[in-house]
């Protein structure tokens, strides 16, 4: 990774009508790097790119590109370029002159522009497509188009503002894959808003989870998802039994009426904590031997695996496991040292890891809602 | 079923339907019977043919021009006035909306003997640029008078359709522009012009078709110098009661609209169809 760093943000905060949207958040982007904000509705990762490409200014700190203040740089002088969440392609335009578009302002000559929108639209996979009318293409079409406009001026960064949301799940993969390969071929910094777990794992470089206006970590996918800094980020990314517990020395940990032997030192004695265990970690055994034992609640069949709920001294763990026990069965948990992850208490200890009002359904809804309030 | 329904449809229809063949469909038969019978109810082109002359002629030249300038005049007054609504706060707009409509409340006639008022040798502006010493001006019986009484009837139709256009402009799509290196200047001429074409068809259509057509206006403000297709076509019914002279006008007044509204949807044609 190239350690020159393209985009700094200083103690940005920013506030709409009086609620504070961003809370004092520094940033770091260097170049060629490809980095996410993850986050659900509200968090400020929205807020934070329209900052960036120039659409919104903060009210307090400093936006720095290559070192230099940006404040008060209009949009339309920043080499940064946008990806829009539904594409704001211009219909008046066809598929050509979109890609055209920002040539054609540069007044760049007749051929050159022809070279390189057809080199575009090689990129995107739409040769052919140039005469087409944008408003009769599909989504992932119109995406294409939208990542071939915002790439033909050869920005030194380009800004994607949840581009996949709109599209069906076989093509959110597809399109995925097709956008890193365009980064590393590119070589452009890629600054990538997203509420898709999953997708921020898969693709980045660099998560920077945010909630409440606030970064809560940045770090590399494993980073994030194996090293949690607290109770939000260990529930946002991915799935994660969230226990109270009480570290009583280095390297033992106390949770469930149990102790554990664990990887994490340095907190102090007897401090309280909150320990995470992923659900794909607890091994299913028979009871006796078990560390921790409970009741199965309910069993789902996931494809892959066996999504268990147990209830261990009311709280309710979720276990992912290829053994099916029947539910009101008592099952025994065996977990390993290095399945354990110790975080510091923090304000979301005791908001989430529970699963006890778990539901596949409210989970989607919420996603859908996400999508209409994050435009403001 | 499937009969039913659309029986049931039908039968909503029909106020419809017995309104325009009342109100459009019938007139329209008897503007044409007039225009092709003379005064005995037989056939006849001489209606027609009278309207070669050429002090028809110029009539018909002259109320072609004085529409064509109003629309002009009000498309350059209106496009930055509705641009403007559309940037003000939801609220502000529908005050300045409402304030567009305002005169439209009050009787076209009021309107126009008020402009009376003002315009006149002795009226209320040259009073005041005598009191500077700038005046007085001759507005009173003027070209430019009646021009600007049909600007100034006409300029609401041409605001409304085009402020609602802009409206609907998604903020994206400037966004997207400014983004792509538009500076604010572009962002219009790139963006927000093209996208309210529409708009500007529809608020041509909505001025010049009655300014062509238009009377009174250029009797009160125009001193009765400017003869206009209105009043002449109102001439022929009011006082010189030939019913088929005054057909014959409107019917070549109805082709000459039909003309113009084709040459403009033509231009049109690349942003969908237009709505006359």
């Amino acid at each position: 990774m190239n350690e020159k760093k393209i985009i700094e943000l200083k103690s940005v905060a920013k506030s709409f009508d009086g609620e504070v949207i961003l809370d004092n958040i520094d940033l770091d982007v260097y170049e060629k790097e490809f980095i996410t904000l993850l986050g659900p509705s509200g968090c400020g990762k929205t807020t934070t790119l329209r900052i960036i490409a120039g659409f919104v200014t903060p009210d307090n700190g400093d936006v720095m590109f290559d070192g230099v203040k940006i404040n008060n740089v209009p949009p339309y002088k920043r080499s940064v370029n946008t990806v829009f969440q539904k594409y704001a392609l211009f219909p008046h335009l066809n598929v050509y002159e979109n890609i055209a578009f920002a040539l054609r302002l540069n007044k760049v000559s007749e051929e050159e522009i022809y070279e390189r929108v057809e080199e575009m639209l090689a990129m995107v996979n739409l040769k052919g497509f140039e005469k087409r009318d944008v408003n009769l293409l599909s989504g992932g079409q119109q995406q294409r188009v939208a990542i071939a406009r915002a790439l033909i001026n050869k920005p030194r960064v380009l800004l994607l503002d949840e581009p996949l949301g709109a599209l069906d799940l076989k093509l959110r993969k597809d399109m995925q894959n097709e956008l890193k390969n365009i980064q590393r071929k590119t070589g452009i910094t890629f600054i990538y808003v997203t509420h898709d777990q999953e997708e921020a794992l898969s693709m980045s470089d660099t998560v920077v989870v945010m909630a409440n206006g606030k970064i809560q970590q940045i770090g590399t996918p494993t980073d994030i998802y194996n090293e949690p800094e607290n109770a939000f980020v260990a529930d946002f990314i991915g799935e994660s039994n969230i226990i109270d517990g009480v570290m009583l020395d280095d390297y033992r940990v106390k949770f469930s009426g149990h102790e554990f032997n664990c990887l994490d030192k340095g907190f102090a004695k007897n401090e309280a904590i909150d320990a995470v265990v992923r659900p794909e970690d607890v091994d299913v055994v028979e009871p006796e031997k078990g560390m921790l034992c409970g009741i199965v609640d309910s069993v789902t069949f996931k494809g892959v695996h066996y999504e268990t709920i147990v209830t261990i001294n009311n709280f309710k763990w979720m276990i992912q496991s290829t053994d099916y026990v029947a539910p009101s069965q008592k099952i025994g948990l065996y977990i390993e040292p290095d399945a354990i992850h110790i975080m510091k208490k923090s304000e979301f200890s005791d908001m989430f890891g529970d699963y006890s009002s778990f539901s596949d359904e409210l989970e989607h809804l919420s996603d859908i809602t996400e999508e209409e309030e994050e435009r403001e | 079923m499937n009969n039913k329904k659309s029986l049931l449809q039908r039968a909503a229809a029909a106020p419809h339907i017995v309104w325009s063949v009342l109100f459009i469909i019938a007139p329209l038969i008897f503007v044409i019977y007039y225009a092709f019978t003379d005064s005995e109810g037989s056939f006849t082109m001489e209606n027609i043919k009278n309207l070669a002359q050429p002090s028809y002629l110029e009539i018909f030249l002259r109320s072609l021009c004085f529409a064509f300038l109003a629309t002009i005049i009000c498309l350059i007054i209106a496009y930055p006035i509705a641009y403007f609504i559309t940037k003000a706060s939801p609220k502000t707009q529908k005050i300045l909306i409402m304030l567009v409509m305002l005169p439209m409340w009050m009787n076209f006639l009021i309107r126009t003997y008020s402009w009376m008022a003002l315009l006149e040798d002795s009226g209320i502006i040259n009073t005041v640029l005598k009191l500077l010493g700038l005046g007085p001006i001759h507005m009173i019986n003027t070209e430019g008078a009646v021009i600007l009484g049909m600007v100034y009837n006409f300029l609401p139709y041409m605001i409304l359709p085009i402020h609602s256009v802009l409206s609907k402009i998604d903020t994206r799509l400037m966004e997207a522009a400014s983004d792509l290196g538009c500076n604010h200047f572009q962002v219009i001429t790139k963006v927000v012009f093209p996208l309210s074409i529409p708009g500007i068809i529809s608020g041509i259509t909505m001025v010049f078709v009655p300014s062509i057509s238009t009377f009174y206006i250029s009797q009160k403000l125009g001193g009765g110098n400017f003869d206009l297709i209105g009043d002449t076509i109102e001439r022929q019914f009011q006082t010189a009661y030939n019913y088929n002279l005054g057909a014959a006008m409107s019917f070549i007044l109805m082709i000459l609209i039909i003309i113009s509204m084709t040459i403009m949807n033509k231009y049109a044609d690349d942003d969908g169809g237009v709505i006359i």
